[in-house]
């Protein structure tokens, strides 16, 4: 069968083992499946979750300077622009994954595809109104001292919209590993696959589903924290009083 | 420090904005000779500022030429160019994300001076401007206005540029911050003997600054490019005299020194005492204001030199 | 071409199943708006008298991150595990992910309103109420329509996987249902999905463009 279909499925309580008082109860936090089943599902997933992330969150980033840099440079392409990255993110991401199986099929594609339309809303709007809200003092300044347009745009207007950039980065990011669960329910692949197997099982296995949306949630927070170092490490004039 | 300057010539230098009706800057020639200041000065639309920025090409010529030791700008590379001219404007323009230190060291950088070059031109430079040497390592949004601007002329004299131009350089800054840079630029110059356009629109500044003055009316047209004294002495039509005010020679009292006077005979114990370097404007205002017909002049050590009246100082 | 002769059927589809979609859709948008209504009713008091009070910026920016951080999927299935299926248990989930944002741009956009402006307003003698609705709201409304917007594309969006979680009746359903409604069923909804979320960040972008516009004065 081809098309849609759910990821995972079976029976994932082993069967080999007696089954401890906690999994038998449909226990949040069952301390030894968790211990079992790291190395054979949740490690794995999380390894291609962060993947998935980095790809998306790279491609996305990519995209979104260019198209800024075209937006910027043509004003008149700045609104379409826009607009077109708002209504992707508007499309729901379950409609989102449907609607691109037909092109890209049941494969991690569809999920990177669908990943990266989302990052453009948030990181155009961040790069554009970063690189826009460069002083024009700074600039005539720049220009005057003889800089190049090259030298202007790595040695001033880049840095200076450093700040603004990476908020974006934050924001993407964080919402990419979120929403990248999601795209296991056709695609078995991320953290999403173990939250799947979780709702397949009579009753929802309680600790698989708090085991990956607690990595995914863990992951995303760590992400934003790191993001975070960076943004501070390399913005150090925005604290300055 | 090596005191280089260049020779500045405006030759029938003309700016037409397409789709302006008249001129922006029509016809301007005058030369600027090496190591003085001239004063670019006139009411709004007069053009100053365009004329100021077609120097360092930021504003392209529509015709005529603007030579710099003698080789036409437009023959030089527009990045030389701007590298080898000092620029000042009145926003500043420092760059948030430098501190006093990179600011200082941004065209120097770009010339490939050693990280250790930029250092110890900086602190050079932070001691010419008045600035503490602990100012190097300080952002721009921790400087005052007063103090980034001082830091922006320290940027601008980083390449020991033989050409200043200055846009309003003290028109943001509060008046008290304003008269103390103004008499530290002087102070500066008399040091650097660089070549400076300093654009203001502000005659008293002008009065001040300037070696030379050139009073620019509507349409970019030049009124009148003289000394101070000359402007103020003999304004060459009504426009000119407009400009520079009713009170044009109370202002020429104040360009002028007790010392600079012939001083009269009969000095005497019951007049006041009034040192050489007080200016006639002043002097004035206090004979008025004691109700003194004349004053002692002293020299050095208060030595009287000679005697000054009321009818001298009117003269 | 398979992918035109998928759109061709998805459009047969809608045409043969009107009622079915109509009622899934119709479902859909009642789970949606009421969660959206209960976020806005908890959301933007709070924002707007934080933001007011220009207190509590590690709440506001802390809920938006964390708000973004829950993968909606787990959450619902939380929900459903603690409160087992129904529409209002669903819809709490829903609120929690509305929540964030609308909480967010409501203190940022109250917090960011001219100072001076609100000196002024205090000064002429209006009450800390009375500042903070003719005021402040006013001023901060493109802002805060904004982030009503990101809320409701949250939520329409999260409402379809609730379908897919064990919420019979909504579009998810049908989507995750290839075996019952074929390619071009799964593929109708889809759609469907998309311009019930389309719609409603259509219709408060306009809201915000009129806000927008009418801050700004013209010349």
């Amino acid at each position: 069968m081809n098309g849609v279909r759910f990821a995972g499925g079976g029976v994932v309580i082993p069967h080999f083992h007696k089954p401890s008082a906690c999994l038998l109860h449909n226990g949040w936090f069952c301390a030894d499946w968790l211990r079992q089943h790291w190395g054979d599902t949740l490690q794995p997933d999380l390894i291609q979750h962060i993947k998935l992330t980095l790809l998306a969150v790279g491609i996305g980033f990519a995209i979104s300077f260019v198209l800024a840099l075209i937006g910027l440079r043509f004003r008149l392409l700045d609104l379409p622009l826009g607009a077109f990255s708002d209504f992707l993110y508007t499309i729901p991401s379950l409609a989102l994954f449907v609607l691109l199986i037909p092109l890209t099929g049941l494969t991690v594609t569809t999920i990177e595809v669908a990943l990266v339309s989302y990052t453009l809303f948030v990181l155009y709007r961040n790069i554009v109104a970063g690189l826009r809200a460069v002083p024009a003092d700074v600039l005539e300044a720049a220009r005057g001292m003889g800089l190049t347009r090259t030298e202007t745009f790595l040695r001033v207007e880049l840095p200076l919209s450093a700040p603004a950039i990476l908020a974006g980065l934050r924001v993407a990011t964080v919402s990419t590993i979120s929403i990248a669960t999601v795209g296991a329910l056709f695609i078995a692949y991320g953290l999403g696959q173990p939250i799947y197997d979780a709702l397949q099982q009579p009753d929802i296995f309680r600790t698989e589903l708090v085991a990956g949306g607690g990595l995914a949630i863990l992951l995303a927070l760590t992400a934003d924290a790191l993001l975070a170092l960076v943004q501070r490490a390399v913005t150090p004039w925005t604290r300055a009083r | 420090m090596r005191t280089e300057a260049a020779e500045l010539v405006f030759d029938e230098a003309t700016k037409v904005y397409p789709g302006r009706e008249g001129a922006a800057v029509h016809e301007l020639s005058l030369t600027v000779p090496a190591g003085e200041i001239c004063v670019l000065v006139g009411p709004s639309g007069g053009g100053k500022t365009t004329a100021l920025k077609l120097v360092n090409r930021l504003i392209p010529l529509t015709s005529g030429y603007i030579r710099i030791d003698g080789k036409a700008i437009g023959d030089y590379n527009i990045t030389e160019l701007r590298r080898s001219i000092g620029y000042v404007i009145q926003q500043v323009g420092l760059f948030p994300h430098y501190t006093v230190e990179g600011n200082i060291g941004v065209v120097p950088r770009l010339y490939g001076e050693s990280r250790s070059w930029i250092k110890a031109r900086s602190a050079e430079l932070l001691d010419l401007v008045g600035l503490d040497p602990s100012y190097a390592k300080r952002f721009p949004a921790q400087l005052s206005g007063g103090e980034r601007q001082r830091v922006g002329l320290a940027r601008a004299l980083a390449a020991n540029p033989p050409l200043m131009l200055m846009d309003e350089p003290f028109g943001a800054i509060d008046p008290i911050v304003r008269t103390r840079l103004q008499d530290e630029f002087l102070r500066l110059q008399g040091e650097l003997r660089k070549t400076v356009v300093f654009v203001t629109h502000d005659i008293d500044e002008a009065i001040k600054i300037g070696d030379r003055i050139a009073i620019l009316r509507e349409g970019g047209k030049l009124a009148q490019y003289d000394t101070p004294m000359q402007i103020l002495d003999h304004p060459v039509d009504e426009f000119v005299a407009d400009f520079v005010g009713r009170d044009r020679a109370l202002k020429a009292l104040a360009l002028q020194k007790l010392g600079d006077l012939k001083l009269g005979e009969g000095v005497r114990d019951g007049l006041p005492r009034l040192p050489a370097e007080t200016s006639l404007r002043d002097a004035l205002s206090f004979l008025l204001a004691e109700r003194q017909e004349a004053a002692v002049v002293t020299g050095e050590n208060g030595k009287p030199l000679g005697v000054v009246t009321r009818e001298d100082l009117l003269r | 071409m398979i992918v035109s002769s998928l759109v061709i059927d998805a459009f047969r589809f809608i045409g043969d199943n009107g009622s079915l979609l109509l009622s899934e859709t119709g479902q859909l948008a009642k789970l949606a708006f009421a969660s959206l209504a209960i976020s806005l009713a908890i959301a933007l008091p709070v924002g707007l008298w934080l933001g007011h009070k220009h207190r509590g910026l590690f709440l506001a920016l802390g809920a938006s991150t964390l708000g973004r951080a829950l993968p909606s999927i787990a959450l619902i299935g939380l929900g459903i595990a603690v409160l087992g299926v129904g529409f209002w248990n669903v819809s709490v989930a829903l609120v929690v992910l509305g929540v964030p944002p609308i909480l967010t741009n409501a203190y940022l956009a109250v917090d960011g309103v001219d100072r001076d402006a609100v000196e002024a307003a205090r000064g002429i003698g209006l009450t800390e109420t009375q500042i903070l609705t003719r005021v402040e709201l006013p001023l901060g409304l493109p802002l805060i329509l904004a982030g009503i917007r990101i809320s409701a594309v949250f939520v329409v969006a999260t409402a379809t996987i609730a379908a897919v979680a064990g919420l019979g009746g909504t579009l998810g359903d049908v989507i995750v249902n290839q075996a019952s409604y074929g390619e071009a069923g799964v593929f109708a909804a889809a759609l469907c999905v998309s311009a019930v979320a389309l719609g409603t960040a259509g219709l408060l972008g306009l809201m915000q463009a009129a806000a927008f516009r009418r801050m700004t004065p013209r010349t």
